[in-house]
């Protein structure tokens, strides 16, 4: 389980996240919505200690992150990012293997590169692909990379940050099904940082309204629709008028 | 303008290079404290040992060569007004092996290398590969900045040493074709009046540039603002930094090694 306890980050007098309650537990997928710019990619940066929280506490399995042995706790970890940021210099295959290769996982390149085209055939693609660079390929390839970089290893927990950004529908309800189908197989821990409806409710068990640094909603997916907080009937019906200003 | 005025002028960028340079050594001291504990990435030290030293090969050799030819041109026009035509092929191997092999190799370095290690650094941070990196638990200094800034060390001074063998060439096919030397003649001379001390320093001069150039690629690609601009913005104060501490730092060694 994931628990955040009035967790607060600035970046000089922008104070982006003012004190975020929440708690994600362990085998659920949990999406987090709230328009562009309110703190959410900070938020999961936070969770894994790429940006360092001002205050408050941040506790996996009831240990606080801060104090958490680094390669142990970043171990429990897979991450899907934004832009896949996959590693321009190396192929397909050694990006997915990539943790594969190096540290306590390591094993045979053998044995790495059979496991990095088993993920890839599991996120829909050929080992024909194995041996090309990142640049070779398309936007929602390169994201299906990213997603069997992140499951390699078979983490606890996943993070997936704006999966379906940039893609086209088709490719986006792709993408949806696979982390959905990738979640339940697994049984893993998963927090989705998206703005798309459609992602969300393809992909949330629950779900969590981030809005001016804080949480104003979080409850299961199915009650999303008649919550009646005005910030969540606001951001899913996409309206210009509520209490979310348009201009940020 | 009132004195606070001008003291706020001068005090502000002053304290903004003194805050930079406490950065920068900082930075020198995380790598050089990566360096000493593993993982040691053996893989992509011999990567960047092949771009940083064999591929910067061409530039140092054409760079050594003709500025030997274009040292033993000066040397014999200006020896001419007091009749020392004759110190060409001695001058041209000190001033090669003890200051432009060294300095113009590690410019040019600075030029090649540092210019493409901020690049290339920046663009993975601007595009979250380093966050990445961190996610797969793999630390980003020692996967990144240990291989290169050690394969900068140990690269450069070998690259100073072909760069004074081919600027030393370049000075004798001048001196042959040009200025009528016997050849046996020049070539006596270089060696008779080069001591293995003025090739020492040279590329000692030579590792500490290579580690600047290295470490300022380094610390700009990874401290890069966002976006294209801040990239191109990293990538010119490599470039600038670098080239700067090479001449600062060739003056420092130079008064270390020859005026005691």
């Amino acid at each position: 389980m994931i628990a955040l306890s009035n967790v607060k980050k600035s970046f000089g007098a922008n104070a982006v996240l003012r004190g975020v309650d929440l708690v994600i537990p362990s085998g659920k997928s949990m999406v987090i919505i709230g328009g562009s710019g309110t703190g959410k990619s900070v938020l999961l940066k936070c969770i894994l200690g790429l940006v360092t929280h001002d205050a408050g506490t941040i506790t996996l399995d009831g240990t606080d992150v801060r104090t958490a042995e680094r390669d142990a706790f970043l171990a429990r970890f897979g991450m899907l990012f934004q832009g896949g940021a996959l590693f321009d210099s190396l192929r397909v295959w050694e990006n997915v293997a990539f943790r594969l290769m190096r540290g306590a996982a390591k094993r045979p390149k053998a044995e790495a590169r059979e496991i990095a085209i088993e993920k890839l055939r599991r996120v829909g693609l050929g080992p024909q692909v194995a041996d090309l660079y990142p640049a070779e390929l398309s936007g929602g390839m390169q994201k299906r990379v990213g997603l069997a970089r992140a499951i390699a290893a078979e983490p606890e927990i996943i993070f997936f940050d704006e999966p379906t950004t940039g893609l086209d529908p088709i490719m986006s309800g792709v993408i949806n099904d696979l982390i959905r189908e990738i979640v339940v197989e697994m049984g893993a821990t998963a927090m989705t940082i998206t703005h798309d409806m459609s992602s969300v409710r393809a992909i949330a068990d629950e779900v969590a309204m981030l809005h001016e640094g804080t949480i104003k909603w979080t409850g299961p997916v199915s009650e999303m629709d008649a919550s009646s907080d005005p910030y969540v009937d606001q951001f899913i019906h996409g309206r210009a008028t509520g209490p979310i200003s348009a201009i940020r | 303008m009132t004195p606070a005025l001008m003291l706020r002028a001068i005090g502000r960028p002053a304290l903004e290079l003194l805050s930079a340079i406490g950065r920068v050594a900082l930075f020198a001291a995380a790598t050089l404290g990566h360096l000493l504990r593993p993982p040691f990435y053996a893989r992509e030290f011999g990567a960047q040992l092949l771009q940083i030293g064999w591929f910067s090969l061409p530039v140092v050799g054409l760079t050594a060569l003709f500025t030997g030819g274009a040292l033993a041109l000066q040397i014999y026009s200006g020896g001419a007004r007091f009749n020392a035509e004759a110190v060409v092929p001695s001058i041209v191997a000190i001033g090669m092996v003890r200051e432009l092999g060294p300095v113009l190799g590690g410019l040019m370095v600075a030029a090649r290398v540092a210019s493409s290690i901020a690049a290339e650094l920046g663009t993975m941070k601007v595009t979250e590969q380093i966050d990445a990196l961190t996610t797969l638990s793999t630390n980003p200094m020692k996967y990144l900045v240990v291989p290169r800034v050690l394969a900068a060390t140990l690269a450069v001074p070998v690259l100073v040493g072909v760069g004074d063998a081919i600027g030393i060439m370049g000075g004798w096919l001048v001196g042959v074709t040009r200025l009528e030397f016997n050849s046996v003649t020049y070539l006596k001379n270089t060696i008779d009046f080069l001591e293995v001390w003025d090739v020492g320093s040279g590329l000692v001069k030579g590792a500490a540039f290579g580690f600047i150039v290295a470490l300022l690629g380094c610390y700009h690609g990874m401290n890069s603002g966002r976006g294209a601009q801040g990239v191109g913005r990293a990538t010119k104060s490599a470039v600038v930094g670098a080239s700067v501490l090479i001449l600062a730092a060739n003056y420092l060694l130079t008064e270390v090694f020859f005026t005691s």
